[in-house]
């Protein structure tokens, strides 16, 4: 009846054409190496039409002035500058698939040594910020989105839009103002103490330096995955079957944890794999901020060294890590959902 | 039975819309006024004096002033002042740039919409912060990189919007027939399709607007954007983080805050024009 | 009918309206009247049945009497439940017991929920399954419907689960919201004699439907709305004879029962009479007329 209540929307999405649980993981793994090696092959183009020349510039600055010509010109060969863009890129392509993504102009190490180590720093900040806003956003979703307009969804909803519109790095320095500078409980910056060897840090010392980073990015992140559940809430609590389940007398409470629950945890965990990507962005900044020595800041630090192996090396594995998310999510549907999982998905 | 109460609940939604209607009114007003005071105040904001250095926030400036002397008030609405216009710029070009991606690929066949299609997927696979990177660097920095940057990266998703509503609109039987009487793709999608459009393009390109702010001053502040000369909000904040731990505060908090300030108003003022131009979605 | 007991009178609706308000574009805002001063009594044993056009608000009637109308919606009026003023703490303790609903279709199911679970509300205790059984094969279903999702229930499985759903209870007023749209005549006199068993129980049943010849082999007693207002409130059996009924508007619908097409003179008749024709019509051809 055209009452204004939205019908529910069962979360039928488009998940191509897998039919079983295994069909859809073949089909969405061949999707996403399509998708890396696309990803991939824009980057190279993005930076070989650069103006800016990687060994000119690396060359001029007094960090690689200590190299020798030899270095130098073992580089031009391994870039092949006088090569034609697409022979350079397969032949980046074929280095890569054997595990060899490079040297590193500004730390002269293996890419793929500089990634894995930066990336070791950085993952326990992604994975702890990823699960504590997921988590925290969940909940405040459900409860702001259980009761459309009460206070509970207009602070839930207010909060969410305010974070929507703090820039993530500034967030982190407000962070790094009162609680490091002003009342000193946090380090300022890096996440280690400078002059100790890794083997010699502490996992203490570690947290200590993460808890920062990893509160901005949860403060940041937080807010899309609380609209979408507060969304999904809200439409699942004026669904027909909520009504009806309220007609059957079952209590508001009953009614959020045995269908609210049930049918908001599909969306809001699909959304929150998805958001990998929007993570790793953000830390980016906030690794800036923090002079945190992860994959964010390694990035920030290749494009203003136009380091371009690294930058490219960091492009194909963030692609990775936010494609298997999404991987991730559309697995974890066609195993929750009954509808994709019955095979019965239109 | 509780009809009373039900209605005297009615009046207070009422109450409630004239009110977002008012702020809506006072938003609008503010990015105004940032807008203009910045772009006049593009000058003033560059004048140094080093009588008046490192001040804290007081009733002369009110956002205090940095180690060259420079009023960060003037400083700070200038530099969103430039934001504002940027954003305003990249995000028309993105919006118009999703538009016909999104019209062509429902439009022009298979091959085109399977292009599409894996072109938003190739720009929603790489993280958001790092393809702004990778354009400015091939941009070589600077104005056309961030410019370039953002209106390049913001189109997929209203695209993706596009993209479907044109497929719905393909079934619907007024097209059908404009098909069979024998009109042109090209045709149909201009005059039948493009208007049909409009809400959802609008509603795109206002929920840009932040966005496109929020990315410029962060792509700024990691020194991939505008130059140091320029009174750019992310580089006055990127400056001030060399004195966060001098004690020097004011120089990273108020510009943050009004940066804030004035994307909160543009998502709030988003919010109430595509509320108002689709009322089945919301009641509130 | 007034002479009635009061007892005897398990629903009492006197006067009720409905209405709920919608947003237009821009600052618009309008009042939609679904129902106006309906007045309604339904007795033990007995099915009444309220007719209407689809979109004439009738469904609201239903979601008014137990309590969960829309938040944009709002009521005026008395409803007694056996007597007593069903406020709104009374209809929540009582619906899901004492009243129930069965709703229009398979939408009112949780899509993530086995049937089985939803049918017992998820207590586990064996004489709620045992019950539950029962119930089941009485509607002819097989007992594998428990492990199935409302996704893969057919039209008429689904049915017959949502009629369960109000037989699980020991219901003294049972709600029925268009039980019988998308079913065949032969099975939705089925569906209607699983009511009539409801009602023979000591239940009242309200039947709410768009299907008046549904409505006048079933029901005791019917009340026809035009436009959200009563304007036929009558025994069942008036629709035999064109003459018991009052109203144009009824006359013209017994009129247009099927094999009773309305001459192109009644059609005259009732314009003169004031009645918009196009209402008829309209109705007559969405019911009846493919």
């Amino acid at each position: 009846m055209g009452v204004g209540r939205r019908a529910h929307r069962s979360g039928r999405t488009g998940h191509g054409t897998g039919k079983t649980v295994w069909g859809l993981l073949a089909f969405q793994t061949a999707r996403m190496a399509l998708l890396v090696a696309l990803v991939s092959i824009l980057a190279f183009v993005l930076l070989s039409v650069s103006p800016v020349d990687p060994l000119q510039t690396n060359v001029g600055q007094a960090a690689l002035g200590a190299m020798s010509p030899e270095q130098v010109e073992r580089l031009k060969g391994y870039w092949g500058v006088d090569l034609p863009p697409a022979e350079r890129y397969l032949s980046w392509a074929a280095d890569v698939l054997r595990g060899d993504m490079g040297t590193s102009l500004l730390y002269r190490r293996p890419v793929a040594e500089v990634i894995w180590e930066k990336l070791s720093n950085s993952l326990w900040l992604l994975a702890s910020s990823w699960l504590l806003s997921g988590l925290l956003g969940f909940t405040l979703g459900v409860l702001a989105g259980r009761k459309r307009g009460r206070l509970c969804d207009r602070l839930v909803t207010g909060y969410s839009l305010l974070a929507a519109s703090t820039p993530a790095f500034w967030t982190a320095m407000v962070l790094l103002m009162v609680f490091a500078v002003y009342f000193k409980w946090f380090p300022i910056g890096l996440s280690v103490p400078i002059g100790v060897t890794a083997e010699e840090i502490a996992l203490g010392d570690r947290i200590r330096h993460a808890v920062l980073p990893a509160a901005a990015l949860s403060l940041t992140g937080i807010s899309s995955v609380a609209l979408h559940t507060r969304e999904k809430m809200v439409s699942i609590m004026e669904s027909d079957f909520v009504l009806f389940a309220r007609a059957r007398g079952e209590s508001e409470t009953s009614i959020v944890l045995r269908h609210g629950l049930r049918n908001v945890l599909i969306p809001a965990m699909t959304l929150q794999f998805a958001s990998i990507s929007e993570i790793i962005g953000g830390s980016v900044l906030v690794e800036q901020v923090f002079s945190y020595p992860g994959l964010g800041q390694a990035a920030v630090t290749a494009g203003l060294g136009s380091d371009v192996p690294l930058l490219l090396g960091i492009t194909v594995v963030t692609a990775v890590l936010a494609a298997s998310g999404n991987l991730a999510a559309s697995i974890l549907y066609g195993i929750v959902d009954p509808r994709i999982r019955k095979g019965a998905a239109r | 039975m509780s009809g009373m109460k039900k209605r005297e609940n009615g009046k207070r939604l009422g109450n409630r819309r004239l009110f977002s209607m008012g702020l809506f009114g006072a938003s609008v007003l503010f990015l105004l006024l940032v807008a203009v005071f910045g772009y006049v105040w593009q000058d003033a904001a560059s004048v140094t004096d080093f009588s008046r250095k490192n001040l804290p926030p007081c009733a002369g400036y009110l956002f205090g002033t940095d180690w060259m002397g420079r009023d960060m008030f003037v400083r700070t609405v200038a530099g969103l002042s430039m934001s504002i216009r940027l954003g305003l710029l990249t995000a028309a070009v993105s919006a118009v740039i999703a538009f016909l991606l999104g019209l062509s690929a429902a439009v022009l066949g298979r091959a085109v919409d399977g292009l599409v299609t894996l072109l938003i997927d190739l720009v929603m696979g790489i993280p958001h912060m790092l393809l702004l990177i990778l354009i400015s660097f091939a941009c070589g920095k600077g104005f056309w990189g961030v410019t370039l940057g953002i209106a390049l990266t913001h189109w997929a998703s209203l695209a993706r919007l596009i993209r479907g509503e044109v497929f719905q609109l393909r079934e619907s039987p007024y097209i059908r027939i404009a098909g069979k009487l024998g009109k042109s793709r090209a045709y149909l999608a201009f005059h039948h399709m493009a208007p049909n459009l409009l809400p959802q393009f609008i509603t795109g390109l206002i929920l840009m607007f932040p966005h496109a702010i929020l990315h410029e001053a962060s792509i700024t502040f990691l020194g991939f954007g505008l130059s140091p000369e320029e009174p750019a909000i992310g580089i006055i904040l990127s400056e001030s983080m060399k004195y966060l731990a001098m004690g020097k505060w004011w120089l990273a908090l108020f510009p943050g805050l009004l940066l804030t300030a004035v994307v909160l108003m543009f998502h709030y003022a988003g919010q109430t024009i595509c509320r108002m131009a689709a009322p089945g979605s919301v009641h509130e | 009918m007034e002479n009635h007991r009061a007892e005897e009178e398990i629903l009492t609706v006197k006067g009720l309206s409905v209405s709920f308000t919608q947003y237009d574009r821009g600052f618009g805002r309008k009042e939609i009247q679904a129902v106006t001063d309906l007045d309604l009594r339904i007795r033990i044993g007995e099915i009444v049945a309220v007719v209407g056009a689809s979109g004439s608000g009738k469904s609201l009637l239903a979601h008014a009497v137990m309590g969960i109308l829309p938040y944009n919606a709002s009521m005026s009026g008395e409803i007694l439940f056996k007597g007593t003023p069903l406020t709104s703490g009374r209809v929540r303790r009582l619906r899901g017991r004492e009243l129930v609903l069965v709703p229009q279709s398979v939408t009112y199911l949780d899509p993530l929920m086995k049937t089985g679970q939803q049918l017992t509300k998820g207590r586990k205790n064996p004489e709620i399954l045992e019950k539950c059984k029962n119930i089941l094969s009485s509607c002819g279903l097989g007992l594998e419907v428990m492990d199935k999702y409302p996704f893969q229930l057919s039209g008429g499985m689904a049915r017959r689960v949502l009629i369960s759903t109000a037989a699980m209870e020991d219901a003294e007023l049972v709600i029925a919201d268009e039980p019988t749209p998308g079913l065949d005549k032969k099975t939705a006199m089925g569906v209607m004699d699983h009511f009539r068993q409801m009602a023979d129980r000591g239940a009242g049943v309200l039947l709410i439907t768009h299907d008046l010849e549904l409505a006048v082999r079933s029901a005791d007693r019917v009340t026809v709305l035009y436009g959200g207002r009563t304007v036929e409130e009558t025994e069942a059996f008036s629709f035999l004879d064109e003459g018991l009924l009052k109203h144009p508007y009824t006359k013209a619908l017994c009129r247009s029962m099927p094999g009773k097409w309305p001459s192109a003179d009644a059609l005259e008749n009732d314009r003169e009479s004031g009645i918009p024709d196009e209402g008829i019509l309209e109705y007559m051809r969405k019911e009846y007329g493919r």
